[in-house]
């Protein structure tokens, strides 16, 4: 039988198969954060076990930290004891560590890209549902609980089913302005949040070919919103160019032996998916989602769908609908927005600060719009400066602060007041997600920015100069 | 021993009609800044349960806050419960708040692992079935259900009807004697080195 890319790689890391239950999986990267990781440490510790490979799990602080004066001593008391909890665990055990200051610190899903750490054809996993990102590069990675980081740690290998196969396909090319993250939210908004659970989804076609590294780890990051197990993108010659000469990236002759084998990691052409779904790229325009899961997407110039409108238990829909304050029928243009919070290991790398800075370039922030932009790494704030967008960011009015998870998940001090509607890059418009009785509106970094331009939903398309 | 065996439960259930329900919900997060596993049963479903930032305000048309469901170890819950985020911490307040089964006619997956890595039961039943439990339950919180393991069969006690359930072999052998995943590794130390020998990076 011809093998997907998923089964190549999946296949190659299975110690044993048990019958009627999981197979063992082997474990090539571990990112652990100061917030899933604590228990695990101390589960280890009670059961007098110890971490049986130190140099395959790789720790960075994210969750909880400041995105202001990360120099000083952390603030919140529960948040700091994380943090150093974080240092003491990785200090023990001999794990590399990237604490506040670090120059690698940053967005766990941003930084292990960005390090090289994060290679074609490897199995990867975090205490974060938002591994699905490291998908990009053809790898197969995806969130677990704590206990199966404690797994990880003690045995480097975790026990489950192999997931069933789905791909998803966009054809042709998109229209100008319409980005990955809109690609995203329209492919969920299809699918629904569940549309992907039990799958683990392979995306094909065109649009990804055509797909930068940054825009392909925007896809696959929110593969586990329509509840995927996670994305894949098969490598090419964009993810070698990416990973090449980076910190942990093979070097020499082993570089060469590596490429050689990523070019393998392909879907056979006869290759049978559980499910397989097509889309045409021009029917995809700017997104915004009204709701509060992140299914609930509509085009830029929709409405909100009427009861009548939608599937599933209109009960749910009504609460959602109340909870953000809303109407059936409402349009999304032109809502008076409170907050923009541009961050989060959807949408915080270089290309997403182009895109901000490409709409607000030469235009002022609305007066009233708090607007947060949090990149995710310290190589991204470098690339910022480089690129002369910090001036530009600056000129418009914006302030630049420091990596971190920060409004995303609003863990830290960067939480969104009651009731305030924010438009966000980030990948969850939970109910108090961003903060409680926070209201929240996903969308791309240019919606974002036109929003934080004209202090109501704008389409950004409307902004640019071309 | 990881945690307590489940083999058969018979209790009463609180039943939350509401789809999609994720973790964010079940435990928001900023109480997931503890570095132990300490009690998170006041922060299950807390801003569902309590107005504002304080626990002495209770929000009374909640079906968590009605004490006539008090003591049930089953929710029933909407389709796709348990969405979002990975955090195990909305299983630990699952079974901190006293509960050891969750029934549903889907579950996100990261949560139904979570859940049988903790020995928490996620209970899948065919929608037409968790509506019958619903119903039940909603018009009388003493209605009883049986979860019995052993068996995979879940029974509505009044009128006798049931329906089973699926669960893997390795799974079922875990819940009923409170095993976990981790002590099954440690034992499989030689194979993992080896292994790991042929792993490139």
């Amino acid at each position: 039988m011809a093998n997907t890319l998923f089964d190549k790689i999946w296949d190659a890391h299975v110690v044993k198969k048990i019958k009627n239950g999981p197979d063992v999986l082997f474990i090539d990267r571990h990112f652990i954060h100061e917030v899933t990781s604590p228990v695990a440490f101390l589960g280890l510790k009670k059961r007098g076990n110890k971490v049986l490979f130190p140099n395959k799990t790789f720790a960075t602080a994210d969750h909880n930290t400041p995105t202001l004066n990360q120099h000083l001593p952390i603030k919140d008391l529960l948040s700091a004891n994380q943090v150093k909890t974080l240092e003491e665990n990785t200090k023990q055990w001999g794990i590399s560590h990237w604490g506040l200051g670090d120059k690698n610190n940053g967005i766990v899903h941003v930084v292990g890209p960005e390090s090289g750490l994060t290679l074609p054809g490897t199995t990867i996993v975090c205490g974060d549902s938002h591994t699905s990102t490291h998908g990009a590069f053809g790898a197969i990675a995806f969130g677990i609980g704590t206990s199966e980081v404690e797994m990880v740690l003690s045995s480097q290998c975790i026990m489950q089913p192999k997931p069933k196969s789905m791909r998803i396909k966009v054809m042709g090319k998109l229209e100008k302005f319409v980005t990955p993250k809109d690609v995203i939210l329209f492919i969920i908004s299809k699918l629904t949040t569940s549309g992907a659970t039990r799958y683990f989804v392979e995306y094909a076609g065109e649009v990804f070919e055509e797909m930068s590294m940054e825009g392909r780890m925007t896809v696959c990051n929110m593969s586990i919103e329509m509840g995927a197990r996670g994305g894949i993108i098969a490598p090419d010659e964009k993810t070698f160019e990416y990973s090449k000469g980076r910190e942990f990236a093979p070097k020499g002759d082993d570089w060469d032996k590596a490429v050689k084998y990523w070019k393998t990691l392909k879907t056979e052409e006869n290759a049978v998916f559980d499910k397989d779904i097509s889309f045409a790229a021009q029917e995809i325009s700017p997104m915004i989602t009204f709701g509060t899961n992140p299914g609930m997407g509509i085009s830029i110039l929709g409405k909100i769908p009427t009861t009548e409108e939608i599937e599933g238990d209109v009960q749910t829909y009504k609460k959602a609908l109340k909870y953000m304050q809303f109407e059936e029928g409402d349009a999304m243009m032109g809502k008076k927005i409170d907050y923009v919070f541009l961050g989060s290991c959807t949408n915080a790398r270089i290309e997403d600060f182009r895109a901000f800075s490409a709409v607000v370039r030469g235009h002022k922030k609305a007066e009233n719009i708090i607007a947060w932009l949090v990149p995710g790494s310290h190589k991204v704030v470098s690339q910022i400066k480089e690129e002369g967008l910090l001036e530009v960011i600056t000129n418009a009015g914006f302030e630049l602060r420091e990596p971190g998870c920060s409004a995303c998940l609003a863990m830290n001090d960067d939480k969104v007041p009651a009731g305030k509607l924010v438009v966000s890059t980030s990948n969850r418009n939970f109910e108090g997600r961003q903060g409680p009785g926070a209201r929240t509106l996903l969308a791309s970094p240019l919606v974002a920015a036109a929003a934080a331009i004209k202090g109501v939903i704008t389409d950004p398309r409307t902004l640019i100069e071309i | 021993m990881a945690y307590d065996k489940f083999e058969v439960l018979v209790s009463k259930a609180y039943p939350l009609p509401i789809e999609n329900v994720d973790t964010d919900q079940i435990l928001p997060a900023r109480y997931l800044k503890a570095t132990e596993r300490t009690a998170f049963d006041k922060k299950f479903f807390r801003d569902w349960r309590f107005k504002n930032d304080s626990e002495d305000q209770p929000i009374e048309d909640f079906i968590l806050n009605d004490t006539r469901y008090a003591g049930s170890k089953i929710l029933i819950g909407g389709k796709n419960f348990g969405s979002g985020s990975s955090r195990e911490h909305a299983v630990w307040s699952v079974y901190d708040f006293g509960l050891r089964c969750v029934i549903s006619s889907f579950f996100a997956d990261i949560f139904r692992n979570n859940c049988l890595n903790i020995g928490v039961l996620p209970v899948q039943l065919s929608p037409k079935f968790v509506e019958i439990l619903l119903e039940a339950t909603i018009k009388n919180p003493e209605t009883e259900i049986k979860v019995d393991l052993p068996n995979q069969v879940v029974t509505l006690l009044l009128t006798g009807v049931c329906e089973s359930f699926e669960i893997n072999d390795y799974k079922k052998r875990n819940m009923l004697n409170g095993f976990d995943d981790i002590d099954y590794l440690k034992n499989m130390k030689n194979a993992i080195m080896e292994f790991s020998e042929k792993r490139p990076f």
